[in-house]
């Protein structure tokens, strides 16, 4: 954006401790009036280094450090790095498997985009949608609840195979839940998507061109906001993502420039029904089977090393592992979505109001507990 | 293209500075000089064949007689992947920074710089990232001894 400055700069810190950073963000702005000069984002403050606790458990150990990565959305992460192991050890799951997997990552998506959703509306000055949103996350979290004892770190899916089977009619709830909440998101697009204070909040503000956001490494929902159709589910899947239908949400430019908060925003809104679709598909093509046959007596994968990446509701999660033979891993390095987000956050936010600062952090979806690792 | 026709591709642009690679690995790799690592990345971007314009991920590994970089690399286009390495020396090891190919590196260097001390020259904003800025040692180094204290405080 184009804006003149005068050149009498004050320096502001906003953060750790804003409602509005979405966890322990620090921001320093450098301001003149109203207008922000430069943002630059200084990160770290929940480093609870992720990588050092891998090289020193045992494979299966790692699994509830990775959940705790994302707090929001556990089950895609400890999704990422199972199947990095078994990319790895060469480890083929059964039907079963699988289904279950992408039911519950699937679910999980809702779930995190709900949270943004919500979050995002409050950031905006709307609480409704924020109470609308976490009531049916809320039974999200019961079924997980009642299928591995854990309501946001589950530790469910084990290298091979997963933790437990799910209970006699989860199938039944499943599809009550998404009976009862589809009709429901077009309740939040009259309540907040489409409401015309929060559209003139998020339409013009925050521009990410598809360029900056390829050569800044910006993936999911926020790349497919700047009008880029990339999905790992569809482009290079996993887990047999290529047996369900579903779309892939871009970024339009509604109201405004493409790649605006407003689309960023409005594709998390939509992937939320696409979402719904793949739970449907594979709650019908669930087939019996026994979770735990593939899980080795020994996990020992031979020296090597591998890459795998997910789609995770933030973007994609990529797990880089060396072995060296061992039972440990030498090093897992973590690609972690939100950390090449808030790398292009300096440039995006050049020339915003401070109000508008709010709107470009929430629009980007972070959780801090998944930049600082 | 098959990966190997990228080191292939690679080799008729570089010669001699595409060192060993290994191909039939669930991840294929090569490894280059890392006195070319600009030029290679560069050209990694650009050229019509390879069009890797998405750092997927930059980091380092200790493996106590060598320093390792390593660059994941993926073309949106042609839908391939390729990861490039660097070897250096444990001591004051230096490579150049890749930030102008893609602008994340920026970020991603700053993390490699924080966890293994290495220095990427020509960087725009080198400093630490994730631990605070007086914080001593690189943790992620295999010899790394975890300090009792930090400014006073017991840790």
């Amino acid at each position: 954006m184009d804006v003149e400055f005068s050149g009498d700069i004050m320096t502001l810190n906003m953060g750790p401790q804003h409602p509005s950073t979405h966890g322990v963000l620090r921001l320093e702005l450098k301001t003149d009036g109203e207008v922000v000069h430069e943002a630059i984002p200084h990160i770290g403050y929940l480093h609870r280094c992720f990588e050092k606790h891998a090289e020193n458990v045992e494979y299966p150990g790692v699994i509830p450090f990775a959940d705790r990565m994302d707090y929001v959305a556990a089950m895609s992460n400890e999704l990422g790095y199972v199947l990095a192991v078994e990319k790895l050890m060469g480890i083929q799951v059964n039907d079963r498997v699988r289904y279950l997997r992408i039911i519950m990552a699937e679910l999980n998506r809702i779930a995190s985009h709900l949270v943004a959703a919500g979050t995002y509306g409050l950031d905006m000055g709307s609480f409704t949608p924020f109470v609308h949103c976490f009531r049916d996350r809320e039974t999200i979290l019961d079924l997980f609840e009642e299928t591995c004892g854990a309501r946001l770190l589950y530790n469910y899916n084990w290298i091979g195979g997963l933790m437990f089977d799910i209970l006699p009619g989860f199938e039944e709830r499943v599809i009550k839940f998404l009976d009862h909440f589809e009709p429901l998101v077009d309740d939040l697009n009259r309540l907040l998507s489409y409401n015309y204070i929060f559209v003139k909040r998020t339409a013009n503000v925050g521009i990410l061109t598809p360029e900056m956001a390829v050569s800044h490494g910006v993936t999911g929902p926020n790349l497919r906001g700047s009008g880029v159709k990339f999905d790992v589910r569809k482009d290079e899947p996993y887990l047999g993502y290529e047996e369900f239908d579903f779309d892939v949400p871009v970024g339009k430019g509604e109201y405004g420039p493409v790649g605006s908060c407003f689309d960023r925003y409005i594709v998390r809104i939509r992937e939320v029904i696409e979402s719904c679709k793949i739970v449907r598909q594979a709650v019908a093509g669930l087939k019996p089977g026994d979770i735990q046959e593939g899980i080795p007596k020994r996990i020992k994968p031979a020296a090597g090393e591998v890459y795998m990446r997910t789609e995770c509701p933030r973007g994609e999660m990529g797990f880089y592992i060396v072995s060296d033979g061992g039972t440990k891993p030498y090093r897992v390095k973590v690609k972690s979505p939100c950390f090449t987000a808030m790398s292009a956050f300096k440039e995006i936010s050049r020339g915003a109001m401070i109000a508008d600062i709010v709107a470009i952090v929430g629009s980007l979806d972070i959780v801090l507990g998944e930049i600082d690792r | 293209m098959t990966p190997q026709e990228i080191v292939d591709r690679l080799k008729e642009k570089f010669g001699d500075k595409v060192l060993e690679s290994k191909l039939d690995g669930v991840s294929p790799w090569t490894e280059v000089d890392p006195a070319a690592i600009l030029e290679i990345s560069r050209f990694l971007r650009d050229d019509e064949a390879l069009l890797m314009d998405h750092l997927e991920l930059l980091g380092g590994v200790d493996y106590k007689d060598r320093i390792e970089v390593v660059y994941v690399v993926y073309s949106m286009k042609h839908r391939q992947r390729h990861i490039l390495k660097v070897k250096l020396p444990r001591e004051n090891p230096h490579i150049r920074t890749v930030e102008s190919v893609w602008r994340v590196a920026n970020w991603h260097e700053r993390e490699t710089y924080d966890m293994f001390g290495i220095v990427f020259d020509g960087h725009s904003d080198f400093r630490r990232i994730l631990c605070p800025d007086d914080w001593e040692g690189y943790p992620l180094r295999r010899d790394y001894v975890f300090p009792k204290s930090y400014r006073g405080m017991p840790v």
